[in-house]
């Protein structure tokens, strides 16, 4: 029984419709159900819950329309005026990355969000997104980023190449993170779960952990979706005022 | 499910409110970011979740591009120790800008400078 809950066993994709494109293996896995659900989920969210447009919203339109306000004040304050075309994109990624993650919490469900190849996709997408922004914007210009104003010329082969890897780290620490914070969470609760049986009586004493570990679970699934995003606008902002 | 059902009271009152509280929230959300993203709306709890994946991500990057020139050009280990030093650089660099409220904003000290600049060359800062 006990190696058969392995606590990594929660993160294994299993391939539900096997799909075979050429030599790409484009199979239906529970991560992809789970991803479409969350989709879903969140559509179901915004164009139902505001269907009926009340004066004095119902839990749900509220609900609704405080995860609108979130993201629109938080593309405001961080971006500004100019950000208001990317708002939808930035809104999208909100609010996939939080269902995936309140998603996963769900018992026998799966977190698609704890998955690097998940991650770094969206990451590399923004990635390449705000580089076409920043070209876009401000053509060769754009390289002036990686020299700060004011270094000394002696230092600029040192600071170009410092600053290039610091942007190169972008999509990787903001993959790495989410994907090792929902991972290390989940297998954190199983790991703890698998002392409650064993213990018999004193079992309490996990439980009592699992409850606390599984509240933190909860902010923590909300503050990575919101770190997410608001790096997504950080970068968008930086793209935009270039310096 | 009977919550969900908006009790009929003081729709009038809402209705000649409506404009004027829809012409606050569009102004609210017109609003422009003071300071040029140098103060950004993050909490601490944001920012320590971020410095640990800030400085490991950065030597892994390092790493990843010397680790790629050395097999390129042949010249094992060379780039992939001078990559990792300037990685470490680099991540302490993220760390101490965003310790800083800096964000991701090249250049040392910028958050203090930058009020000054910003007000010049007001939005327009790509000089």
């Amino acid at each position: 029984m006990a190696e058969a809950h392995s606590p990594m066993e929660q993160f294994e994709i299993k391939t539900w419709i096997p799909i075979q494109i050429g030599d790409f293996d484009a199979s239906f896995t529970n991560s992809s159900a789970f991803m479409i659900l969350s989709v879903l989920a969140a559509t179901a969210l915004m164009v139902f819950a505001v269907r009926p447009r009340a004066g004095i919203p119902g839990r749900w339109q509220l609900l609704a329309e405080l995860a609108y306000q979130f993201i629109a004040k938080m593309v405001s304050d961080s971006i500004g005026k100019e950000g208001r075309p990317y708002f939808p994109f930035i809104f999208t990624i909100f609010m996939f990355v939080l269902f995936g993650n309140f998603i996963g919490m769900l018992p026998y469900s799966f977190t698609f969000t704890s998955h690097i190849a998940v991650t770094l996709t969206m990451a590399l997408v923004i990635f390449v997104m705000v580089t076409v922004i920043a070209f876009a914007k401000h053509g060769l210009h754009f390289f002036s980023f990686f020299l700060p104003a004011g270094v000394p010329i002696i230092l600029a082969p040192l600071m170009i190449s410092i600053e290039v890897i610091s942007y190169f780290t972008r999509p990787l620490s903001l993959s790495i993170r989410l994907f090792a914070n929902m991972m290390a969470g989940h297998t954190l609760l199983k790991v703890v779960g698998g002392f409650v049986v064993p213990l018999g009586i004193f079992g309490v004493v996990p439980v009592a952990g699992l409850v606390a570990v599984t509240g933190l679970e909860f902010l923590i699934a909300f503050l990575q979706a919101y770190i997410f995003t608001i790096l997504t606008c950080i970068y968008i902002n930086d793209a935009i005022h270039l310096h | 499910m009977s919550e969900d059902k908006n009790p009929p009271v003081p729709e009038v009152e809402i209705e000649e409110d409506f404009d004027t509280r829809l012409r606050r929230a569009r102004d609210l959300s017109a609003e422009p970011n003071q300071g040029g993203g140098a103060a950004l709306p993050e909490d601490g709890k944001g920012k320590a979740m971020r410095i640990g994946t800030e400085l490991v991500s950065a030597v892994v990057v390092g790493g990843g591009i010397g680790f790629l020139l050395d097999s390129w050009l042949g010249t094992k280990p060379w780039f992939l120790i001078g990559f990792l030093i300037l990685g470490n650089a680099a991540g302490l660099w993220n760390v101490y800008r965003l310790s800083k409220s800096q964000g991701y904003t090249v250049g040392f000290d910028r958050a203090n400078r930058s009020a000054s600049e910003d007000t010049k060359n007001d939005g327009t800062k790509g000089e």
